[in-house]
């Protein structure tokens, strides 16, 4: 079924182009680092930069998923990287301060990011509030939830299960690419495999026409917040077994810019519709190999965002019509559009 | 009045416009006079908003020359209109609704000392502007706390505070009521017997004969009658505004064009009248929708609502599919209440509704045509259990084969396909559910003449399998020849029904011609419709 | 239904006077719970130290009254800052000059964010979001770190003060956003750009069809905004001693939470300088009081501040959907059938 889909969307053509990107950098490190490619087995691991990559970029990649979705139906989600510290933030109280089984912990951590983002989706879909506002909203007072539940403290833990989950291995591989191919498998068969995609991109594309058909538009909507908020959630999760530790007030911190633009540059336009979850991780990975590049290049990390404010202006004017215009040109001089009543 | 009636104060000479595959307009003449109301009617398509458009400078002409107060101009943007003198007055009353009303009339043009605005002036410049039309409120207050009939009233004093010599209002008395319309019209009145021309596009017929000396009807693009009101009886308007020939009708004749039979033949009418009616609606209304009305459906019946654009055809359906909410009123389906809450309550229960405007309400434009046409069924299923795409396309190419859709493949996006494929393919969507009864507004819609008949006979063989259906459409012979009944709706309320195997379009005309006290005063056509028309 | 609203003032002014009065309630709860609370020297320490986030603000009112929104501010904040203080610092240049300098760069590069969301009809959130980038990456160009101010023309501007009463001078950083707020005000209602920007964020269409210069007020909107953002940064620098290229992270999503506190509507074309200079207010009273406290903890601020716009949000969503609903009504009235 993902085969299916990644056929259509490829056909579809947008997918293309961070396709491209992603090879363009590839061929770069090829030229420039051969480190980079470098792989090798250690205990049954396998370790290199590619590894990392995907280790490293794994929470960019749960995030983009989630987001796909909201985009998809017209919004966007600017509250994951506050979801991210709250979901941490429960985790690493409950697992220093009870002893409740690690699974219990997780359930825990992910219902408050589901709840986070079901409230979002009640604020958009039955308020009628504007997504940007709505999920700035949670974006502020997130945070402050998240602060609160550590009490400003930056919470350390040593579980093993915890520390696991971003540091252990998995067939070989790290568990955190585990896991995103987990929610992206899971993700593909509920959107692709039952009817929820169609709905989906049937409410961005169209609202009052999926509406007139009886689609329950206003559930699509509230609903993939809430989805948007599960992957926050895993994300911050993982982000928590990395370091070892909640750090509320940093975690996150614009992630959510992140995870915008892979899910642009992938191919899914902000104005909703038809959206591709490959396309998404495809553009998580060239933010992700962009970093890697760049700190291969030796280029300060602080001085990262400059390429990637370059990426996103190329990927808008790639996608704008205007842009096109002046280049594609003569032959599709602007035409003033048929009336629709005479 | 005194004026020089000789030189017309507009005078437009064969303007063409074309669009990529549409002929807007064809060498239409439109000549209006000072100090005189011009009434300018047409229905959807006609015209009427293509011509104003190229008056005003929104679009360029093809053909044809536009004289102005002695001039020859050719305005090449609304801007430029305006200098020369010709205002316009948009249905949608194009003002800002929380600015207050004195900076929505001098927006752009605020008094101002040097380069800080003169609040004062502002506000008193705005006061003498509707001063002038006889209206005095406080100007300082937001536009949007006042009524439709105020705002329009501070559009119009926008308009004319550029020195306008012709005013342009389109459809004015859509969003008003009766008395809000008499107050325009006094101001109107007003305006006219200080020189001013007046362009009074509209689709309300008695306001028509109750404040314009004259009217141009367009039809298809091209002019089909200019006439004095005074000279010009009800039925002969509605017969321009259809396309029909007055003459032809007077005369008995039966008005079909060729080759076009009675499409639905054979079941007497006596027994479907003993049939009872699975959907009763009463007194369902909405304010600003349609009047309380009432409405009975069988199985295999097909129903037509006709009557003029603006008529309120369109919300009718909307009330009885659930897409608006009613006022008051209620419907019985198979004897139980059923309150048409939501498109996906009426759906549950059998409803079908083939919207107009397939760009807004149909048509999901990215989708596959597979895709759209499986949606309303898909939708019935739940999230959960997918069509099996193996089903799925077989559904979709049943239908694409009866219904003859041409489309590359299923997985085009639907927005790819012509007008009348799209049409026929959401035509499908709903057919698809299998629905009990089904609402088709304009199905035949941008559809060519032999599509058209597919439809139809479709419609028909529909009915002969049980199928309930509501036929709407702007084209009379085409109600008048798949209905055995038709519901007459004029001005948003419906005004009566016509049944049996005889009727025909005059009288459908005629019905909507009647004025209220049951006569057509300006010809003398009687109201009862069997009689036979006198002369004048 | 077809009743004017009859309320005892306008609903645009509903926000407003709710605004004003959380503040009012704020600053009273805040002057009866802490000692020495109520006082001229505080209330002149909540402009001067909220100068730089007030300045942005007030640039980021026009471009949400335009219908826009802005997320570079916080870098070019952070971006003013470092290059006022290298220039100063590593390349001998006058700081005055220094200052006029970086006062020319944040209008054209407002005006080249205003250029392309016009131009090429791109969605201002993700093109500003581009710029953010940029800006925060350049900053980190010109310096990696802080980089300490020591000029005498420094330390008399910060001795400068136009005292008040009681020995409590007004400094010059709080004069400085009090000058810009007093700027920003003729322009939004003396102006025909002022009136414009608000025309064009209440209904562009209705604005292009009245002949109104959508596209050059809308890129004077981006510019004025982005030289708001310099002059925060130049402000920054005499607050902070210092230039910094780190700082300012969320800095715009402040601004943007002191704009829609203050009334002003996401969707454009509502809302006023006032409310913006209150909802500053409201901000920097909130973080004192926290301060006065030493018991609550920082975060609370998050809290207040996410708390504070739910409730202004649903108060906004509340008060439109009334006046939608009518016109909702009446627009489906006119559609023809």
């Amino acid at each position: 079924m993902m085969r299916k889909g990644l056929r259509f969307h490829l056909d579809g053509g947008r997918t293309i182009w961070p396709v491209l990107g992603l090879v363009a950098l590839l061929v770069l490190n090829l030229i420039f680092s051969e480190r980079f490619f470098h792989l090798e087995i250690l205990d049954g691991r396998l370790y290199g930069t590619l590894v990392d990559v995907l280790n490293q970029g794994s929470k960019v990649m749960l995030l983009a998923v989630g987001m796909t979705l909201v985009i998809a139906t017209g919004g966007v989600d600017l509250s994951v990287g506050s979801v991210m510290a709250v979901s941490g933030a429960v985790g690493a109280v409950l697992v220093t301060r009870t002893e409740i089984p690690f699974p219990a912990l997780v359930a825990c951590a992910l219902s408050a990011a589901v709840l986070m983002g079901l409230a979002n989706g009640v604020l958009v879909a039955l308020a009628g509030v504007q997504p940007i506002v709505a999920t700035l909203i949670f974006m502020v007072l997130g945070r402050g939830v998240a602060m609160l539940i550590t009490g400003g403290q930056i919470i350390t833990f040593e579980d093993r299960a915890f520390v696991f989950l971003a540091n252990g291995h998995f067939l070989g591989l790290p568990l955190t690419a585990a896991i995103v191919a987990l929610v992206l498998a899971g993700t593909a068969l509920l959107t692709r495999g039952a009817a929820v995609g169609l709905f989906i991109e049937a409410t961005g594309n169209n609202e009052t026409a999926s509406r007139l058909c009886g689609v329950n538009t206003r559930m699509v909507k509230v609903l993939v917040y809430g989805f948007s908020g599960f992957c926050a959630g895993a994300a911050g999760l993982i982000a928590a077994s990395n370091i070892k530790a909640a750090d509320s007030s940093r975690v996150g911190e614009m992630m959510e810019l992140d995870a915008i633009f892979a899910v642009v540059a992938g191919g899914t336009a902000l104005t909703g519709g038809r959206f591709t979850l490959i396309g998404s991780i495809v553009g998580a990975l060239l933010i992700q190999i962009l970093t890697t590049t760049m700190y291969n290049l030796g280029v300060p990390p602080t001085i990262a965002p400059v390429p990637k404010a370059a990426l996103i202006i190329v990927v808008c004017l790639l996608q704008s019509e205007q842009f096109r215009r002046h280049f594609v040109g003569r032959r599709e001089i602007a035409r003033p559009t048929v009336p629709e009543t005479g | 009045m005194g004026r020089d009636m000789s030189e017309p104060l507009l005078r437009m000479r064969g303007v063409s416009k074309t669009f990529p595959g549409v002929r807007a307009l064809s060498s239409v003449d439109l000549t209006v006079r000072a100090g005189e109301i011009h009434a300018l009617m047409g229905e959807n398509g006609a015209g009427k908003s293509t011509l104003v458009k190229v008056l005003t400078g929104v679009y360029p002409k093809d053909d044809g020359k536009i004289h102005f107060a002695g001039e020859t101009i050719a305005p090449a943007s609304p801007r430029e209109a305006e200098s020369a003198g010709i205002s316009t007055v948009y249905q949608e009353i194009n003002l800002i609704p929380r600015l207050s009303v004195a900076e929505n009339i001098l927006l752009g043009r605020q008094p101002a000392r040097f380069g800080f605005l003169n609040w004062k002036a502002i506000h008193r410049k705005a006061e003498r502007a509707l001063e002038r039309i006889g209206l005095r409120i406080d100007v300082r207050r937001e536009a949007a706390a006042y009524s439709v009939a105020i705002q329009q009233m501070a559009a119009i004093a926008r308009a004319l505070d550029v020195e306008a010599k012709l005013l342009i209002l389109d459809e004015p008395t859509s969003s008003l009521d009766e008395r809000e319309v008499e107050d325009l019209f006094d101001v109107m009145r007003r305006l006219r017997d200080r020189g001013l021309a007046i362009l009074f596009i509209t689709h309300f017929l008695d306001q028509v004969y109750e404040i314009a000396s004259r009217v141009t009807v367009l039809r298809n693009g091209e002019r089909v009658g200019e006439c004095e009101t005074a000279n010009l009886p009800r039925l002969e308007l509605v017969a321009k505004m259809l396309g029909k020939d007055r003459a032809k009708l007077e005369s008995g004749g039966e008005p079909r064009t060729a080759g076009t039979k009675r499409a639905a033949p054979g079941v007497p009418a006596d027994s479907e009248a003993a049939r009872e009616a699975f959907f009763q609606v009463r007194g369902l209304g909405r304010r600003g929708g349609v009047e309380p009305f009432d409405l009975d459906m069988r199985e295999g019946e097909i129903v037509g609502l006709a009557g003029l654009l603006g008529s309120g055809r369109t919300e009718m359906a909307r009330l009885l599919f659930g897409v608006d909410a009613a006022d008051t009123g209620q419907c019985l389906l198979d004897g139980k209440r059923f309150a048409p809450s939501s498109p996906r309550k009426a759906i549950d229960r059998g409803l079908a509704f083939c919207s107009e405007d397939r760009k807004t309400e149909g048509l999901v434009p990215d989708l596959s045509v597979r895709e759209n046409l499986i949606l309303a069924l898909q939708a019935s299923r739940g999230p959960l259990r997918l069509l099996p795409r193996k089903e799925q396309m077989e559904i979709a190419g049943h239908y694409i084969r009866a219904l003859d859709i041409r489309t590359p493949s299923l997985e085009t996006p639907i927005g790819n396909l012509s007008g009348g494929n799209q049409q026929k393919a959401l035509l499908a969507r709903w057919l698809a559910i299998q629905p009990r009864l089904i609402i088709l507004d304009e199905p035949t819609r941008g559809i060519d003449v032999g599509a058209k008949a597919e439809i139809e006979k479709l419609v028909q063989s529909l009915r002969e399998r049980g199928m309930s259906i509501l036929f709407i459409s702007s084209e009379l012979e085409e109600v008048v020849r798949n209905c055995r009944r038709i519901a007459v709706l004029r001005d948003r309320k419906k005004i009566g029904e016509l049944t049996g195997p005889d009727i025909d379009e005059r009288k459908v005309m005629r019905m909507i011609a009647e004025t209220d006290e049951g006569r057509d005063f300006r010809g003398g056509v009687p109201a009862v419709p069997n009689d036979p028309p006198r002369e004048e | 239904m077809r009743q004017p609203m009859n309320l005892p003032v306008a609903t645009r002014h509903v926000p407003l006077i709710a605004t004003g009065l959380v503040l009012v309630v704020l600053f009273a709860t805040a002057s009866v719970l802490y000692d020495g609370f109520f006082s001229l020297r505080v209330v002149v320490n909540l402009l001067s130290d909220n100068a730089f986030l007030g300045i942005t603000a007030v640039g980021m009112t026009f471009v949400i009254l335009s219908g826009g929104i802005d997320l570079s501010v916080g870098a070019v904040v952070a971006f003013t800052s470092i290059f006022v203080a290298a220039l100063v610092g590593s390349h001998q240049v006058h700081p005055v000059l220094a200052i006029l300098l970086a006062l020319c760069i944040g209008p054209a590069f407002g005006c080249a964010m205003g250029l392309v969301i016009h131009f090429y009809r791109l969605p201002p959130f993700l093109v500003t979001l581009a710029g953010m980038f940029l800006a925060r990456g350049m900053g980190f160009v010109v310096n990696m770190e802080s980089a300490g101010i020591q000029h005498p023309f420094y330390d008399r501007v910060l001795s400068f003060g136009i005292p008040v009463a009681r020995g409590v001078p007004i400094p010059a950083t709080a004069l400085a956003y009090l000058l810009l707020f007093v700027a920003a005000l003729i322009l939004a209602h003396f102006t025909r750009f002022g009136r414009s920007i608000y025309a064009i964020g209440g209904n562009e269409t209705s604005a292009l069809l009245m002949g109104l210069p959508v596209g050059r007020t809308k890129i004077l909107a981006y510019s004025f905004n982005g030289f708001c953002s310099t002059l925060a940064g130049v402000v920054a620098t005499f607050y902070m001693g210092s230039g910094n290229p780190a700082m300012g992270f969320g800095l715009e999503l402040d601004a943007i939470a002191s704009v829609v506190i203050g009334g002003t509507l996401l969707t454009g074309g509502s809302g006023y300088v006032a409310g913006t200079l209150m909802g500053t207010l409201i901000f920097g009273t909130i973080q004192a009081a926290l301060v006065f406290d030493g018991r609550l903890n920082s975060w609370w601020l998050r809290i207040a501040i996410g708390a504070l716009l739910l409730a202004f949000i649903l108060l906004q969503r509340f008060l439109s959907s009334r006046s939608t609903d009518r016109r909702t009504a009446l627009a489906q009235r006119s559609r023809p059938t």
